[in-house]
């Protein structure tokens, strides 16, 4: 029982990570909270959902499409809403990443409508093996734990040794002195959101397939992944993955012994962890300067 | 160009005679309003009015103190129920229930008040956020509360019925009146709060919160007191808010509902009274009416039906609402950051310079 209880945790917390490092890369390089990402990743699945549906296309090219839509999306976003405001303030950002959120949430449930769908997904929840006795997972929970595994890694050698990887560390360190060293910014900024909502449509994939599909069916997993990223430390990646991961543990041991109150245990640990460690377990707390 | 000279000038509620004499204008239009309208836009006119008692607590903490806030939903709906149950289960009277319902939501907005001492920008609008959802989740969940069925609002009586003091207020105009005069007292006060050495403290935190400590201002107790100030103004909007429902569920105050509240006083204006009225008037009227209603407009609505046929879906028109409050959301920051009232200066200015 226990086991089981654990593994799936950790399954559904490796999702909330998941999503997590997708709010978490557009925060590194540009200090914006993206309050929009659940529903960039909603709006994917439900072109997934149109591809199937409507063309009879095979899975993996629907996903394929998918991520190449997801991607476009985030640039979109990035070069349509956030690069024409003039020095805006912190609330400015959050209000801008919030209206793209309604006016995506709003173009959903005009296009799609506001009934409950079946994603249909390769992974079921149901279908579950036993690869070592006494250890059973189900195929969505091998396939979220290899996905997040394969994702960390590619990132990680992302990170440390392509061109661009490193200029998306030169933008987040300091700016003015990336542009200086030839560093195109706004051209980082443009591939930081497309890569941030290319995770985030996996992400919302594995969401879908494991709950319905519908115009909110991203905003209880986004406050989950939300607060699991902050955790972990908004700043570092791998903090976001651990916080997630420690959260789905948190979550659902919590959502054993006390099933009713399950829902807000995400909200109730992220003020607590906020309170007494401002910046999430994993990350550099920088106090401004005067 | 509005020179102050000195002090006593400084704190004048009505700065020049214009001012009071359209402030005098506007009151006697607002007392007559009755008179002029059916009763479904004295519905509308209520829950503006609501709205606007909101939207000036909520400016107090996200214009004047310059914090954030994704969680006043939660205040509005500790306003709502505490009012509703005081007056049901314990029989109080209804200025003592809603005020002691704005005292509840206060003492709530001190404790997240708590948390914001060390937090600041995103990370303080996720824990207000968290708050909020945890609200909405107890009440949803709570049998006193009435769970997921909501509950009924008592009949609204502002006497003391158990000493046959009864004033029943059983129509909208009547409650009209009511919410208009808690508007206006409401209104003065936060404006007036303002020109305090309170209202100067929470200024001083905006600017930098850094130097208005070495100023002398104790941040502990302002910044908790701008939750609370902001939280109590909530509860009391929250409490004539179920009033005017009659009716309300836990749903009703989702965390759509923070994110308008928020949009009001953005696109209204930051850190100005005037502004967070104009953006609560016109943010609910859009809301409540006019893009409730888009397709049974002339011309726009058919060509709006006749396209929702094509491309979309016409059962999903009613989400145009969100879609175009999404535009206006980022219309406001990219070409007009400073609001409604930034329109309403400038426009102020042209005509005071005008041939230059």
């Amino acid at each position: 029982m226990i086991e089981q209880l654990i593994i799936e945790g950790l399954a559904i917390g490796a999702c909330y990570g998941l999503f997590g490092v997708a709010v978490a890369i557009i925060y590194k390089t540009s200090d914006v909270i993206n309050f929009g990402q659940g529903e960039m990743g909603m709006i994917s699945t439900f072109v997934t959902y149109h591809i199937l549906a409507q063309y009879g296309l095979p899975f993996w090219l629907a996903f394929v499409l998918t991520m190449v839509f997801a991607v476009l999306l985030g640039m979109f976003i990035e070069f349509f809403f956030m690069r024409p405001a003039k020095d805006p303030t912190v609330l400015g950002l959050i209000i801008i990443t919030l209206g793209a959120e309604m006016l995506l949430m709003g173009l959903a449930g005009w296009k799609w409508g506001a009934e409950q769908k079946d994603f249909t997904f390769p992974l079921s929840v149901q279908k579950v093996h036993e690869p070592i006795p006494g250890l059973v997972l189900n195929e969505w929970s091998i396939g979220v734990f290899a996905l997040t595994a394969l994702i960390m890694v590619l990132l990680f050698l992302f990170f440390r040794y392509s061109n661009l990887g490193i200029a998306m560390r030169a933008t987040q360190q300091n700016q003015n002195a990336a542009k200086i060293m030839g560093i195109k910014v706004e051209r980082v900024f443009s591939f930081t959101w497309g890569l941030s909502s290319l995770i985030g449509a996996v992400a919302a994939m594995f969401f879908a397939a494991r709950s319905v599909l519908d115009p909110n069916f991203m905003m209880e997993p986004f406050m989950r992944a939300f607060a699991a990223a902050v955790l972990g430390g908004l700043t570092s990646i791998p903090g976001v993955v651990v916080g997630g991961l420690l959260l789905g543990l948190i979550e659902n041991f919590f959502g054993y012994a006390w099933p009713v109150w399950k829902p807000i245990v995400a909200f109730v640990v992220i003020i607590i962890i906020l309170t007494i460690r401002p910046s999430g377990l994993f990350a550099k707390h920088y106090v401004k300067k005067v | 160009m509005d020179m102050k000279r000195d002090y006593y000038e400084d704190i004048e509620v009505f700065s020049s005679g214009t001012v009071l004499f359209w402030s005098i204008a506007l009151f006697v239009f607002l007392f007559t309003l009755p008179l002029y309208l059916s009763s479904y836009n004295i519905y509308l006119f209520n829950i503006i009015l609501v709205h606007v008692i909101l939207a000036v607590g909520l400016n107090i903490l996200v214009g004047y103190t310059g914090q954030i806030s994704l969680g006043h939903a939660g205040f509005f709906a500790i306003g709502a129920y505490g009012t509703a149950l005081l007056m049901t289960h314990l029989g109080l009277p209804f200025f003592v229930s809603i005020i002691a319902a704005g005292l509840i939501a206060a003492f709530f907005g001190f404790i997240i008040g708590l948390p914001a001492l060390r937090l600041e920008g995103p990370y303080l609008a996720i824990a207000t956020l968290g708050f909020g959802l945890t609200i909405m989740h107890i009440i949803g969940r709570w049998d006193i509360f009435g769970g997921r069925m909501g509950i009924q609002a008592p009949p609204l009586d502002i006497g003391i019925p158990q000493w046959g003091l009864s004033a029943l207020l059983d129509s909208d105009v009547k409650m009209y009146y009511l919410i208009l005069v808690i508007a206006i007292v409401m209104v003065i006060g936060a404006r007036n709060m303002m020109k305090t050495r309170i209202g100067r403290a929470f200024v001083a935190i905006r600017d930098d919160d850094i130097a208005a400590e070495v100023m002398g201002v104790n941040l502990l107790t302002f910044k908790t007191l701008s939750f609370a100030v902001s939280a109590f103004y909530a509860g009391v909007a929250g409490g004539l808010f179920g009033f005017v429902l009659g009716f309300f569920d836990p749903f009703t105050f989702n965390l759509i509902l923070s994110i308008i509240f928020l949009v009001m006083i953005v696109v209204g204006g930051l850190g100005s009274v005037l502004g967070a009225v104009m953006g609560a008037s016109l943010i609910t009227y859009l809301q409540y009416d006019l893009l409730k209603n888009v397709d049974e407009m002339p011309y726009l609505g058919d060509a709006l039906v006749w396209f929702s046929r094509k491309f979309f879906t016409v059962i999903g028109l009613e989400n145009f609402n969100s879609i175009m409050l999404g535009l206006i959301m980022l219309g406001i920051v990219i070409f007009e950051p400073l609001g409604m009232f930034g329109i309403w200066i400038r426009i102020k200015k042209y005509w005071k310079t005008w041939p230059f």
